[in-house]
């Protein structure tokens, strides 16, 4: 019985290996021979669908896969029609690597991505080396854009950092401030550091600055308790709205009643299923995004996406629209055609991304410096009477 | 008797404290540290009961009852929201789901394994059920967090001239965590099945010749655990109301950790194994670093279980030549 | 004559390890330099030496040794940082990748070694699922600490803090290196697919011989009956130490693979934690818990198949789930070895009466 155990594992290994590299052969002659017939031109995206952190890969893959159809149903780029294949990457280094390189054997020729931060420093290296365009649209940390193939479309952590340091500072929100961060999470942390850095020059003073970490991040008396006996009147939250809930949720309870403040990743607190939205009544947070703008592009995307998805879009989702769009304005700058080298598209990119302006979801008149960051304004949003209202 | 004694004393030392502390400016959060310590350990003790009582009657680490907490909160919050019943109606359904769950997985997936020829084959199918209960979950109900809507009722207790609050749901916690430990107590040394049980975690063998029904007994054993399990889930997603297909696999290996803290396979073991692994959860958050309370909590565990190799209650099992 | 017979089976089935570990390298290389493997395998040659790597040196603890460990992605996690950390430091002192490679192998295997006995002396005194859970708590522990370290250098030398990068207090020009939660970037990529299978060779050689020597009959002894082994004068705390140790020092060199393949190193519970630990005992249950060659087949399917799998999309770590219990349930309940067993019989029966009728 042995011997059946071992055949059928080396056979499997080997029907595994050989499908492997035989289906990827196959497809490997297909793209040579596609140069000149495929009619389409290729998009690749990358990010989480299961794991713990699929919520944000699936606001993203919602997102571009809108926006695809719209420009598909408008007449495609140049002419030929988008193709959008989006791999998971289950928020891990290794497997996006796997991605991205599964998306490289489908012939991709730009790619969105990745939609986390350490993935998309990985991603962004092997890249680097393709010349493939990179464009993620929430890769937040500095790393993600360090090389000339790659963009963003959302904020940078320092930028946010810094940013909500300065609005709470010049607009005297308050003279002590806590902190609560997440020490386990790349975002959180780069947000925190320079947020504290941004402190020292403006005219309030860090007096509580206190971590959760991924594995216990329900219970949040502790820290909450702790910004309260510092006399606090403001409590900084740089992390996403899943944990901000439960925070706003037990300072309640325990009758405590700072001003909150949060950035791009409070954004779709309101959405959450069954929250109590009177609970994040003055909440405010930088945001580039609020499903609620009258704004006429905005209130289209967000219908369309309501009428396809069933849920209102976060920020997440309307960067990945913004990330396809700008894309498609950049694609017709360099004038991308489908079957061009992932190589060539990338050398025409990179000079396209600098030049456009498109309008955005997320901003107006979004533009891009070569450094790989978007030059856009974040917008104060607060919660009053359990919705959304810019504050100018 | 030993668990009973251990959980009066540990109520009788949080009096005395309470009773200090009234004299004292300071220690009023120190209270609310204890409470919320206690309170997230009574959490940690339910779910570590359904651990610990599988663990001693099929030996098996069942790696995949944290998801069905998950499951369980889902049920409830599914028949809540959708078919608007009240929330103890709720409650029961989300339980008889849990119930018939557990025997499901017992009978497909860990009873043609349990006398495989190592328990750890058993151990790796349940983490193969963990990861299917969170991928069914992430397909039926979506990445989304979803907020739980608190099948609580109880309004919060305000204490010390409002320096004190202390929220329904930790009270509810609290009792309920009791409550079930007392019955669980009660129904494994008073009733037919209770014995029957504990004939099968002493010995497999001897009880199947003695007539009693092993595979009834491993079965009920699970119906019983994901029953706790649903319960588990329900309370935990008051007190800290979010939603996800991942939100049981953490309290789940912190609840083993408990369980394992407090002497696996013994009910008292896991209460006070639950709430002290709470208890010290906080406090090490809140008087040591905020950025190593999971690295305090192992490290306490290593501790105690160097100096007690079994855990606190564990029975020390003499080995034979 | 016996005992001649019995060497040659082990020696024979030993070999047929190292041929099939060559056999693959040699396969893949010829379908590399034919191109005809897809970027996608070609990404995931490293990440699988690696994990076979893994994969052997726990089954040393867990089948060999007989104690099961949660908790070896800790050791894999010690390798990985300390080499990708000399490995960042020394960039541009040491100039040569193979020379850089093969220090930073050394600093990785030592480093993880020399946790594995620190954490082996405490841990080894207990015993079952006791033991599994304190390794568990060891690694969630390495994990925690990779997490919160922060380590900066500048002119004046290395900075050290666990709160954040500022406390650092490093000058204009000091770079962060070690960044807390985001870990060590731009980590070179020196690992490759030769040195992963001369490394898999390599562990395969030390595990081999380990088992097949004096120490590896003593550290069975102890796995089998541990007091009638104490009783025959074997030093029960000598020699479980040296195979916990052995194992890993192992793991670390798995994470030093690992570390330089990607540019980003992080400590999250998926790649250095319990999930990680999991993972790699999934492995050695599933390739047979003691069977070093189902340990590396074991490792090569469970890796590939996710990766084959993502032509399902939504479904594919549904389908993976499913897949696994299938095969822990075929491989492992009695019902099913049974039945395989009558099946083999059968097939035996069938190819004699053929090659009769034949004749």
């Amino acid at each position: 019985m042995r011997n059946v155990k071992k055949w059928l594992a080396v056979a499997m290994v080997a029907v595994m290996t050989v499908s492997m590299a035989a289906g990827c052969g196959s497809k490997s002659e297909g793209e040579k021979s596609s140069g000149s017939d495929s009619e389409v031109i290729k998009i690749g995206a990358i990010g989480p669908v299961t794991g713990a952190a699929a919520v944000y890969g699936q606001a993203v893959k919602n997102g571009a896969e809108l926006a695809v159809e719209e420009i598909n149903a408008a007449g495609g780029i140049n002419g030929a029609q988008v193709e959008f294949k989006f791999e998971d990457d289950e928020h891990d280094a290794e497997k996006a690597v796997n991605a991205y390189n599964n998306l490289k054997d489908w012939g991709m020729q730009a790619l969105l991505g990745t939609v986390t931060s350490a993935p998309c420093v990985a991603v962004g290296e092997v890249a680097n080396q393709d010349n493939m365009f990179l464009l993620t649209p929430s890769g937040t940390a500095v790393e993600c854009v360090q090389y000339d193939n790659a963009f963003r479309v959302c904020f940078s952590d320092p930028m946010q950092g810094l940013e909500s340091a300065k609005y709470i500072g010049e607009n005297g929100l308050a003279s002590k401030v806590a902190v609560i961060y997440d020490s386990s999470d790349v975002y959180s942390t780069g947000i925190y550091e320079a947020f504290v850095k941004e402190a020292a020059n403006q005219d309030f003073e860090v007096v509580a600055a206190e971590a959760f970490t991924s594995e216990s991040k329900t219970d949040f008396s502790v820290q909450l308790q702790k910004a309260k006996d510092s006399g606090a009147e403001l409590v900084f939250l740089p992390f996403y709205y899943s944990e901000a809930s439960l925070v706003l949720k037990q300072a309640a309870g325990m009758n405590y009643n700072p001003i909150f403040f949060g950035c791009d990743g409070m954004d779709g607190i309101l959405a959450v299923e069954g929250f109590d939205a009177n609970l994040a009544n003055n909440l405010m947070f930088l945001s580039p995004f609020t499903p609620t703008s009258t704004d006429e592009a905005i209130q289209k995307f967000v219908t369309a996406f309501k009428d396809k998805y069933g849920d209102t879009p976060n920020q997440f989702a309307a960067d990945a629209y913004d990330g396809i769009y700008a894309m498609k304005a950049a694609m017709e700058k360099a004038d991308v055609k489908p079957g061009m080298a992932s190589s060539d598209v990338c050398d025409g990119l990179k000079s396209a991304m600098v030049e456009i302006e498109i309008d955005g979801v997320t901003a107006k008149g979004l533009t891009w410096e070569a450094s790989g960051e978007p030059s856009k304004e974040p917008m104060v949003v607060k919660i009053e009477n359990g919705d959304y209202a810019v504050v100018e | 008797m030993e668990g009973y004694l251990m959980v009066a004393f540990c109520f009788c030392t949080c009096y005395n404290i309470f009773q200090k502390g009234k004299e004292c400016e300071n220690y009023m959060s120190f209270i609310s540290y204890l409470i919320n310590g206690i309170s997230l350990g009574s959490v940690y003790a339910i779910i570590a009961l359904g651990y610990t009582m599988v663990y001693g009657i099929a030996k098996m680490l069942n790696f995949a009852h944290g998801d069905v907490i998950m499951i369980g909160a889902y049920v409830v919050l599914t028949v809540i929201t959708g078919a608007g019943l009240p929330p103890a109606a709720a409650v029961l359904i989300g339980i008889v789901f849990c119930t018939v769950l557990g025997i499901l997985i017992e009978t497909i997936a860990y009873r043609p394994l349990l006398n495989a020829s190592s328990s750890l084959a058993v151990l790796i199918t349940a983490i193969g059920v963990s990861y299917l209960l969170q991928n069914l979950a992430l397909l039926i109900f979506g990445a989304n967090t979803k907020s739980f809507t608190s099948v609580v009722k109880v309004p919060s207790l305000v204490l010390a001239g409002g320096k004190l609050t202390i929220s329904g749901e930790t009270i509810v916690t609290i009792l309920s965590c009791v409550v079930i430990m007392t019955g669980m107590q009660l129904f494994i040394k008073k009733t037919k099945a209770g014995q029957a049980m504990r004939a099968v975690s002493e010995d497999k063998g001897a009880a199947q010749l003695m007539g009693v029904n092993v595979n009834g007994t491993i079965a009920l054993t699970f119906a019983i655990g994901s029953a706790l399990a649903a319960i588990a889930g329900v309370l935990l997603c008051s007190a800290y109301p979010t939603l996800t297909p991942y939100t049981g696999s953490m309290p789940g290996i912190k609840a083993f950790v408990a369980a394992v803290f407090g002497g696996i396979g013994s009910i008292p073991g896991a209460m006070i194994g639950g709430i002290l692994l709470g208890v010290i959860e906080i406090f090490g958050k809140a008087y040591i670093s905020s950025q190593m309370a999971d690295a305090i909590v192992f490290a306490v565990l290593i501790v105690v279980l160097i100096v007690k190799p079994t855990g606190l209650l564990g029975k020390n099992i003499q080995e034979k030549v | 004559m016996k005992n001649i017979k019995k060497m040659n089976k082990t020696t024979k089935s030993n070999l047929l390890t190292y041929l099939m570990v060559i056999a693959i390298y040699a396969v893949v290389q010829i379908l590399v330099a034919t191109g005809n493997v897809s970027s996608l395998l070609q990404g995931l040659l490293v990440p699988l030496c690696a994990y076979i790597i893994l994969a052997v040196s726990l089954n040393l603890t867990v089948g060999i040794l007989g104690e099961l460990s949660l908790g070896h992605a800790g050791f894999m996690c010690v390798g990985a940082f300390t080499s990708a950390f000399f490995s960042k430091c020394m960039v541009d002192v040491i100039p040569s990748s193979g020379i850089r490679f093969f220090l930073a192998l050394l600093i990785g295997a030592a480093t993880a070694g020399i946790c594995g006995i620190l954490i082996g002396i405490p841990v080894l005194r207990l015993k079952g699922d006791y033991l599994a859970i304190v390794t568990l708590a060891f690694g969630e522990i390495i994990k925690n600490i990779a997490n919160i370290l922060f380590i900066g250098k500048d002119s004046n030398g290395l900075h050290f803090s666990t709160k954040d990068s500022i406390s650092l207090g490093l000058e204009e020009g000091g770079k962060v290196i070690i960044n807390g939660p985001q870990g060590i970037t731009g980590t070179p990529k020196d690992s490759t697919f030769t040195i992963g299978v001369l490394l898999i060779l390599l562990t395969l050689f030390i595990v081999l011989n380990l088992i097949h020597s004096r120490s590896g009959r003593a550290i069975m002894a102890i796995r089998d009956n541990r007091i009638a082994a104490e009783s025959v004068g074997i030093n029960i705390t000598k020699y479980k130490l040296m195979a916990f140790a052995i194992s890993a020092a192992l793991a670390g060199v798995a994470g030093v693979m690992y570390s330089h393949n990607l540019a980003t190193l992080t400590a999250t519970s998926k790649n250095f934690g319990y999930n990680m630990s999991i993972m790699i005992l999934v492995f050695v249950v599933l390739g047979g818990i003691g069977n070093i060659r189902g340990s590396i087949i074991a490792a090569i399917v469970l890796t590939l198949l996710p990766e084959l799998l993502r032509g399902l999309q939504d479904y594919r770590m549904l389908i993976y789930a499913i897949v696994m219990i299938v095969m822990m349930l075929f491989n492992w309940a009695p019902k099913a070895i049974e039945m395989r067993e009558k099946l083999a019989a059968k097939l035996k029966a069938g190819r004699k009466k053929n090659t009769k009728e034949a004749a």
